[in-house]
């Protein structure tokens, strides 16, 4: 049937875009990863040798180790936070407000890094504060100091997503039917109970929609750790996306960089599966 | 509906925590910005004699008026050329669902959650070979590229949803596929094509990765791209960097919030 066969040609133009620039590269990358190779002159086939030094060598797996730390701040802070923060401001919420939420997601990730390094400068208001409070002795310069810097870049990001997290909790809260409310405050549910029968049920979508956004941000992170630490001091926020970057481009490890590249992708895949269900 | 006067106190109480926390990074950088230039001053104060200046000094030093015109003409290539390829997309995989559909939706989603760092090497070969490198062309395919899942996804969700009968009461008018799709789909796809256009532009604005990849100078960047550039060389006076990261980052928040006023 002529309508069946049509949409071919209506997908076609994007696919084939899509599969020269972002198809190709990727299997490119799993091919680079099975040789060494400085990018320029000749390549030598080393079958799994970058992938076991990926897994051995304590810089790289490191990087992994410290992706995997950031996605407790990515996601362990925004999206209970935002779930918290939306139920609570589901009445409260004024455009104007909301507005202001996703301000952190119109600009450039570099800039929130730029103003979280004053913030958490040695000087900076964070530190201020500390002292105001009597607790001044905790004072430090956070991106500075090697078992802080990790978290202080945590801290970047779960700012980066909070105001995200609670936006699409709160869209989500605003489709459940108001008599759901009704019905439960009828049977006498205080606000906790009213919360786990019927608010956390009905956001469940939009809940593992920022589970996948965050935890995909924290595992491809890049910008905030190129603008605060590069990866220092030390490697104590070295993480994969860095890594790839510095291997490839300024190591010429480009082998080794794409097999790290490799194990990137296999957790962020793991999201495609829930992604192709929610689309039915 | 009964709401506890006080769930309203605490809906007010975190409404007004999450705006001071959202906020003081934008004021942090504003302050610092009116410190004498090449100080290191105290986070969050107030300078006794604000040097308005420094904006001046930094539009100059970070080239922020090229650095502008070259996102806008990157934005102005990356969002039409990535909707005019996904809304057909779109249409098909959401409407027609032609045999094989839901393969072609498969392949997009890989892209949808893929982590650039495992595309990003190639394609600066590739880019090479092609001679895009350091070019506005390059950049731009490459975002388009990359975009493209994520708008498709978003507009098949779109055309998924219009009823069937649409497209049966035009066939039996006699229009073939494209006219259906241009003279009855297209324009009510209005609302879900232009929210998405709006979501293009800030995200090429301040996509970071490809743009410091492909492209070696700063000016052929966009704005977050020349803004980490702009680090790189005057990370050390800090008032002059929070001068230039707000001169480039001010003008897309103008054009959002011009967006947002006629928007209502």
């Amino acid at each position: 049937m002529r309508w069946r066969r049509v949409g071919w040609l209506f997908v076609l133009p994007a696919l084939a875009v899509y599969a020269v620039f972002v198809l190709r590269p990727l299997a490119l990358t799993a091919q680079y990863s099975l040789y060494r190779w400085d990018g320029v002159g000749p390549s030598t086939w080393v079958g799994l040798a970058n992938y076991r030094e990926v897994l051995t060598d304590p810089d790289l797996y490191g990087a992994i180790g410290h992706a995997l730390v950031l996605v407790v701040f990515f996601t362990g802070l925004p999206v209970p936070l935002g779930l918290l923060a939306a139920a609570v401001i589901r009445r409260t919420a004024t455009r104007p407000v909301r507005a202001v939420l996703l301000l952190p997601q119109a600009v450039p990730l570099v800039a929130a890094g730029i103003a979280w390094s004053l913030l958490l400068s040695s000087t900076g208001a964070v530190n201020r504060l500390l002292d105001v409070v009597g607790l001044g002795g905790a004072a430090r310069a956070w991106f500075g100091d090697s078992s802080t810097a990790l978290a202080a870049v945590g801290v970047v990001g779960a700012w980066v997503l909070l105001g995200l997290c609670t936006t699409l909790l709160l869209v989500g809260a605003e489709r459940i039917d108001p008599a759901l409310y009704e019905a439960a405050r009828l049977d006498g549910a205080g606000p906790w109970a009213e919360f786990r029968a019927v608010t956390l049920p009905g956001v469940r979508r939009e809940l593992w929609v920022c589970v996948a956004v965050t935890a995909i941000a924290a595992l491809a992170s890049f910008d905030i750790v190129y603008v605060t630490t590069r990866g220092g001091p030390g490697d104590a926020t070295s993480v994969p996306g860095f890594e790839v970057f510095s291997l490839a481009f300024a190591q010429r490890e480009v082998g080794l960089a794409s097999a790290l590249a490799v194990v990137l992708v296999v957790p962020a895949l793991a999201a495609v599966a829930p992604a192709l269900r929610w689309s039915r | 509906m009964t709401t506890g006067r006080w769930e309203r106190a605490a809906g007010r109480v975190v409404l007004l925590v999450l705006v001071f926390v959202t906020l003081v990074p934008f004021a942090d950088l504003f302050v610092t910005a009116l410190h004498p230039p090449g100080t290191y001053p105290p986070g969050l104060t107030w300078p006794r004699d604000p040097h308005w200046s420094n904006f001046a000094t930094a539009f100059r030093s970070a080239e922020v008026a090229e650095v502008l015109a070259s996102s806008g003409l990157i934005a102005l290539g990356v969002v039409p050329l990535t909707l005019a390829l996904a809304a057909p997309a779109g249409y098909a995989l959401g409407h027609l669902r032609f045999t094989g559909h839901r393969a072609v939706f498969g392949l997009f989603a890989v892209g949808l959650v893929l982590p650039l760092e495992a595309v990003v090497t190639p394609l600066y070969h590739q880019m090479r070979d092609l001679g895009l490198l350091d070019t506005r062309s390059g950049l731009v395919v490459a975002l388009v590229a990359v975009h493209l899942p994520f708008a498709v996804f978003w507009l098949r969700a779109h055309f998924a949803g219009v009823p069937p009968e649409l497209t049966d009461s035009a066939r039996l008018d006699g229009a073939g596929p494209w006219q259906v799709f241009r003279l009855v789909h297209l324009p009510l796809a209005r609302p879900a094509t232009s929210s998405l256009a709006v979501l293009l532009l800030v995200w090429t604005w301040n996509h970071f990765l490809l743009a410091i990849v492909l492209v070696d100078d700063p000016v052929r960047r966009t704005a977050a791209g020349a803004l980490g550039a702009f680090q790189g060389r005057w990370g050390t006076d800090v008032p002059l960097l929070c001068a230039g990261a707000l001169s480039l980052i001010t003008p897309l928040l103008a054009v959002l919030a011009l967006l947002y006023r006629r928007h209502r």
